[in-house]
């Protein structure tokens, strides 16, 4: 079986076919791995990553798809680290770490647009300096910038700001992020398994051996087994830690994020002052992001993604401070996600909750060996936190390989011919839109999307710039089951008209692909309600006239129903 | 510029008032800002489709079940009865062969190969009748190469259920070349042009649907025949040598443009004033009467008229306007008919029946609506800016548009 992946990176087989040859290998085979890892985040495709790359046999499950927790519901902030300079310094110096790999190993999910801390009128203009002091002890470099100036180079800002610290913040692309990770672990001999939940975890006396899964795509029970199993469900793990009867103090806090139409800013808009509500203003792609909030919520509502009216009152209030254009700019979608907090051991009160990187090793804390847990953190972090977590399982399995993810790039990444500037750089006209945005959005890997042929370059997501052949590639190589799955490869959907149009083009050329009309026809009425979802506390305005649009459409020309098409 | 009427919105609504007033004499004005709903037309024009989610066969009985607040129980049921007959009279004297009956709903075909109940059908498309029969058995469904906006494939899975054995050819010609060089210059409307240009491409293209329908007894098309040249579609069947059945597309919808450009010249030709691409910004009020309007581009010059009718449509035509905390009409501030807490317009169940859709003006019995609790003497509403009814889940938004524009015309003509 390894030898088969390990010629994937030259041969002319898709990854689709290897998945076929690797399923009737694994057949007859004990399915033993050496590492599992629950979660398809970030942190568990990173870790897949790190251990493939050090010669691990990995297997990755994960019970929806790459990046549909926590790693995709937050800013897409590139920290440069100083949000936590004065209160967290230790965050801080790990973020500039991480910051500077990401810029160099993943490079096309990365815009390196840099970041302003304002100072407003009702700030304290004192903190300026504690502020860029703490910057400094953290490695971060500053620079100071006269209000005139922070003007003229970031047009969007708040004119009545008094003082600005310019610093390399950037934006990282999550999806793309996390999918990389995913995609180098496969290259590395990784297999992975989206839709496939964990129900429980194997034991045998003191020791964790697999995992029981539920494949959501085939309705069937499949159980795996592993030396190491680890748990990196974010906010999930504290689940999955209990099928595996362990028990982990979980912080569930909820934030939101309103995504506005357009990209008003070029530059990362920080507040300077102690970190608190609604203060970052991200750019990203074609538009920009303001977030967020911070809840504490139950446990039991981890699953419930509902923003309120309060919350997006609140993220508009505060945003509008940092760049006042946001008051007349159209919102395109809210959603919030909910940040994986441990709460430390020796503190059953909850109070003390650790904001930094939590590796448990359960047989030293709990006396079940072959599990591990690495939560906590953050996405600027999760390379790290992949690192560490491998570490301590090449430790338990005596392998004696260093860590290279800091040095080798993602694939995608790998040559300079896509330099950090381009990416602010889209030009959406012209008859190659569509490479443009493909190489925007894939890297180097862009190259496999065909080009120059008319039919493949005709656009199916006109507000994003998708065409047909990057569609035909993400079906074929990048793990898409569904529309919702093929949103995060390509951001179909994600634009203006939020999915009115694209939606029902991309369905049919899913359709094509799974030979299956009725599930796409459902598939469709799924990815309109969950387009919904993010709708409903913002929609007003041309939002509503857009949404009233889309219904006609779908239920009065085509008679699209919620289910059984 | 004085007339005696000017109605405010150009779409199917706005154009049956103007044209049903000037077919009386009347000197009308409309003033449109654009778009219309009917750039998004299916091909059928539904009465009464649905009443608490059940099919409706008889869509004038089931009309009587409806709440007292809906537009036709308004209305009256025996007058839309009656305005249901003059409707397909009154569109086939713009040039529009509209075919089926008030009291009997017949179906047509979705692009989800699904039967659908409507009240009229454009002559373009094909009407069914019983819902669960189609009359062939083997049929091909035939698409332009990169025309994205047509499923075959969810037409063939629709028509399984049917017992039809249905193939999908895609094919291309010369004449697409220029229009796919550009990647989003594959739409409906650029298909149309090439056919209404040339009879060589229709020939072409005619000979080639022939040759790929041997052996079978259909042929299924997508509707993007006939933009300005209405007799594409005609000379289209007459040229292919077996039935053929026209799908809607995503829009814009090209029999729906036609339509729209007919009704129009229609207008125009009775002697109808058309001011396309014009906003009205306001409007002078004396004694309870709206006096004049002035718009975007006439400036200081004020249209006046003896009656007005406001047909503006719903959200998307910005008939009435969703602010973040409130509903307002956006023309002349004219009371509204629906919540004016924001959280109760959604529900969070997109395919739900939305609140918002049930959202309009208030208007008096006699559809002139209202200020400030005060009907304005000379101003009626009618379309889909009216409240009162989820067109899209009845099924009865043209039947709305067209009926209520007819009796405020009448109303007018008093």
């Amino acid at each position: 079986m390894r030898f088969i992946l390990s010629v994937e990176r030259n041969s002319k087989l898709n990854i689709k076919d290897i998945d076929k040859i690797e399923f009737i290998m694994n057949k007859n085979k004990s399915k033993e791995y050496d590492v599992i890892i629950i979660g398809g985040g970030a942190t568990g495709a990173g870790t897949a990553r790190d251990c493939a790359m050090r010669g691990l046999g990995v297997l990755l499950v994960e019970r929806h798809d790459f990046a549909t927790g926590a790693t995709g519901r937050n800013h897409g902030l590139l920290h440069s680290g100083a949000r936590y300079a004065v209160t967290d310094p230790e965050s801080a110096s790990e973020c500039i770490k991480e910051n500077v790999i990401l810029r160099r190993i993943a490079n096309h999910c990365v815009e390196g647009n840099n970041g302003l801390f304002i100072t407003l009128p009702d700030d304290d203009i004192a903190f300026q300096s504690q502020f860029v002091d703490a910057c400094k002890s953290a490695g971060i470099g500053t620079e100071i910038i006269d209000p005139d100036f922070a003007r003229h180079i970031e047009p969007s800002v708040n004119p009545d700001l008094i003082g600005a610290v310019k610093v390399p913040d950037g934006s990282v692309d999550p999806f793309r992020l996390t999918m990389s990770n995913a995609l180098d672990a496969r290259i590395h001999g990784a297999v992975l398994l989206t839709q496939h939940e964990v129900k429980g975890i194997v034991k045998e006396q003191d020791r964790a051996i697999g995992v029981e899964l539920f494949n959501h795509e085939t309705k069937e029970n499949v159980n795996y087994y592993g030396k190491i199993i680890v748990n990196a469900g974010g906010i999930w793990g504290h689940h999955i830690a209990k099928l595996a009867g362990v028990n982990i103090n979980m912080f569930p806090a909820k934030g939101s994020l309103l995504i506005f139409g357009h990209r008003v800013n070029k530059m990362v808009l920080n507040r300077c002052r102690k970190p608190a509500n609604a203060d970052i203003l991200v750019p990203g792609d074609t538009i920009c992001l303001i977030g967020t909030t911070s809840e504490r919520i139950p446990y039991d509502q981890i699953d419930n993604m509902f923003v309120s009216r309060q919350d997006v009152d609140v993220l508009i209030r505060e945003g509008v401070k940092l760049s006042p254009v946001l008051a007349a700019t159209r919102i395109l979608r809210a959603y919030a996600g909910v940040r994986p907090l441990v709460v430390a051991d020796n503190d059953p009160s909850g109070r003390s909750i650790s904001r930094g990187i939590v590796l448990l090793d359960h047989q030293e804390r709990d006396g079940l060996s072959g599990f591990i847990t690495i939560t906590g953190g953050k996405l600027m972090t999760y390379r790290l936190m992949a690192e560490e977590a491998t570490d301590l399982i090449c430790k338990k399995l005596a392998v004696d390989k260093q860590c290279e993810t800091a040095e080798k790039s993602l694939p995608g990444a790998e040559k300079s011919e896509h330099p950090l500037s381009i990416a602010t750089e889209k030009v959406y006209t012209g008859a190659n839109i569509s490479q443009k945005s493909a190489k925007d959005r894939h890297g180097t890997l862009a190259k496999n999307i065909s080009n120059g042929d008319n039919y493949e370059d005709s656009l199916v997501c006109e507000c994003e710039g998708v065409s047909i052949a990057e569609v035909k590639y993400a079906i074929n190589e990048l793990h898409v089951n569904n529309l919702i799955d093929l949103r995060r490869r390509t951001r179909v959907g994600m634009g203006t008209c939020q999915g009115e149009l694209c939606a029902c083009r991309a369905a049919g050329l899913l359709c094509e692909s799974s030979e299956n009309p009725g599930k796409a026809k459902d598939d469709l009425a799924n990815f309109l309600q969950e387009r919904w979802k993010g709708m409903l506390p913002i929609t007003w305005g041309e939002g509503i006239n857009e949404v009233q649009f889309t219904s006609w459409i779908y239920e009065g020309i085509y008679g699209l129903k919620p289910d059984n098409n | 510029m004085k007339f005696n009427n000017i109605i405010i919105g150009g779409g199917l609504s706005g154009l049956t008032c103007g044209i049903k007033l000037a077919e009386q004499g009347k000197k009308c004005a409309i003033v449109s800002s654009g778009q219309s709903a009917i750039h998004f037309f299916s091909g059928s024009f539904d009465l009464l489709s649905k009443v608490d989610g059940q099919e409706v066969k008889n869509p004038l009985e089931a009309m009587k079940t409806l709440p007292d607040s809906h537009p036709y129980q308004r209305v009256g049921v025996e007058n839309i009865a009656r305005l249901a007959v003059e409707a397909p009279q009154f569109l086939n004297r713009a040039g529009l062969q509209f075919l089926g009956q008030a009291d009997q709903n017949h179906f047509v075909l979705t692009p989800m190969g699904i039967m659908k109940p409507t009240w009229l059908t454009l002559d373009d498309f094909t009407r069914f009748e019983p819902k669960d029969t189609f009359p062939w058995k083997k049929a091909v469904i035939l698409n332009f190469s990169g025309f994205l906006d047509f499923h075959s494939l969810f037409v063939q899975d629709g028509l399984k259920k049917f017992d039809v054995d249905a193939q999908i050819k895609n094919f291309a010609m010369k004449e697409f070349e220029a229009i796919r060089r550009n990647p989003s210059e594959m739409r409906s409307t650029n298909i149309a042009k090439v056919f209404d240009q040339g009879e060589d491409a229709l020939n072409e293209f005619a000979e080639k649907v022939n040759l790929l329908s041997e052996g079978f007894e259909l042929v299924i098309l997508p509707a993007v025949f006939g933009l300005f040249n209405k007799n594409v579609v005609t000379d289209l069947k007459s040229k292919i040598n077996k039935p053929l059945v026209l799908l809607p597309v995503i829009p814009p919808s090209v029999p729906g443009i036609r339509s729209q450009i007919l009704l129009r010249k229609r207008f125009e030709a009775l002697g109808g004033t058309y001011f396309l691409g014009d906003n009205v910004e306001e409007g002078t009020f004396e004694n309870k009467r709206l006096v004049s309007i002035q718009t975007n581009n006439h400036g200081d010059i004020k249209l006046e008229a003896d009656q007005f009718v406001l047909a503006g449509g719903s959200f998307y035509s910005k008939g009435i306007v969703a602010a973040r905390n409130k509903l307002y009409e956006p023309i002349f501030g004219l009371d509204i008919d629906g919540d004016t807490v924001s959280d109760k317009w959604l529900d969070e169940k997109f395919f739900n029946d939305q609140p918002y859709m049930h959202y309009g003006l208030k208007t008096d019995s006699d559809f002139r609506v209202l200020m400030n609790g005060q009907p304005i003497e000379n101003l009626y509403a009618a379309g889909s800016v009216l409240g009162g009814a989820n067109a899209l889940k009845e099924g009865s938004g043209a039947g709305i548009s067209l009926l209520t524009s007819l009796h405020v015309a009448e109303q007018i003509l008093k």
